[in-house]
């Protein structure tokens, strides 16, 4: 009976190291995930819009439908990149997402001020190879580390109406994502 | 013998509560740091680095991609207040006031983030689009068929939930309360079909 009870309980220690394991080790293996699905559909370092959700087809799911969205799904191997996006009217929005689809970094247009939102995106190391000089008229440029080489750009401008649509796609569409050098 | 039995019985038993609790805690969702006001549910971490195994493992294996915290935080519902599941062949009301945000959008999916077809094309409301009260407040309903004012169809479906979006808003990892952040409610007003 003891030896039963003692079988248990390694079953079940081992059983919280298997749903420890499963957890961490999921992201890596998620065969479904926002990068992939977009993978497809996006070419490196381009910005592309992306069809807005419908009930018959979603590219991703909990897409909000009032929002335009455009992906540029980067990789920093060549370089450095420089994001220029154009305000829409309401209201605009930049999120960078690492491979796993980790929001590091998110601002809005009235963070990013200005009329055209104009970000630069690096690794560290990218960013510590910068030449002190170009640092400091680097000052106001808004500079962003990405923990990885890759991982994805999302532009969305919101169309507070469905009639406004449009011109937040167009938005959107306007936007570039560029080798910066 | 006795080993290999004991093993054996020790490995089902450690596979059946390790992949059973990790399918529980992706599929219920496991609260870490979330955010709880009336029936409504945020995790304003899931959209930042300091984002919870649980839900890494949760975004990866659905697909989506959090609101980052820098644009907004989601609320999100799959109950009424009184804790009874959204049914789309029943009538429910939300109404009430929403946290300071530039702007806000409601949202009608499946369970599995699908939007859901109707007759008027409709799967939710932003801020602007919202006919009010005159303090502000608003009611919507949330229904099979037609209803006067605010109406977001449901389709019928079985199961649905809402999502809340605020954009630009002052809740965040910090938000504690409802004082911080009044939610509306949501509240079955009409039979079901």
């Amino acid at each position: 009976m003891t030896r039963w009870l003692l079988w248990t309980l390694a079953g079940i220690i081992l059983g919280g190291i298997v749903h420890l394991a499963t957890i961490l080790l999921l992201p890596r293996t998620a065969s479904q995930d926002a990068y992939e699905r977009l993978t497809p559909i996006t070419p490196v370092n381009v910005m592309t819009p992306i069809p807005g959700p419908t009930p018959a087809k979603a590219l991703l799911p909990f897409m909000d439908p009032a929002f335009a969205m455009a992906v540029c799904r980067y990789d920093l191997g060549h370089g450095p990149m420089k994001l220029t996006a154009p305000v829409s009217q309401a209201y605009t929005s930049v999120t960078f997402y690492t491979k796993l689809g980790v929001a590091y970094y998110g601002i809005n247009d009235r963070a990013a001020g200005r009329r055209t939102i104009e970000l630069y995106l690096m690794t560290t190391a990218q960013h510590d190879a910068m030449p002190e000089d170009e640092d400091v008229t680097a000052a106001d440029r808004l500079i962003i580390e990405s923990p990885g080489t890759t991982g994805l750009i999302v532009l969305r401008a919101l169309s507070p109406e469905p009639s406004l649509m449009p011109m937040a796609q167009a938005a959107v569409a306007a936007a570039r994502c560029l080798q910066s050098q | 013998m006795r080993l290999l039995l004991g093993s054996i019985y020790t490995f089902v038993v450690a596979a059946g509560i390790g992949l059973g609790s990790t399918w529980f805690a992706l599929t219920h969702g496991a609260g870490f740091g979330t955010l709880r006001v009336g029936a409504w549910t945020a995790q304003p971490k899931a959209g930042t680095t300091d984002i919870d195994p649980y839900s890494r493992a949760v975004i990866a294996r659905s697909g989506a991609l959090p609101v980052s915290l820098g644009d907004g935080v989601a609320f999100r519902a799959a109950r009424d207040d009184q804790g009874e599941p959204l049914d789309g062949r029943c009538e429910v009301t939300i109404s009430g006031t929403t946290p300071p945000a530039r702007y806000f959008t409601l949202t009608l999916y499946d369970p599995d983030g699908r939007l859901v077809a109707n007759s008027l094309n409709r799967h939710g409301f932003t801020s602007e689009e919202l006919y009010r009260n005159q303090d502000g407040s608003f009611q919507i309903a949330v229904a099979p068929r037609a209803r006067a004012g605010n109406w977001l169809p449901t389709g019928g479906v079985d199961r649905y939930v809402l999502v809340l979006r605020f954009y630009d808003t002052s809740v965040g990892v910090a938000t504690r309360a409802e004082r911080e952040a009044p939610m509306p409610s949501i509240k079955r007003t009409g039979a079901c079909r």
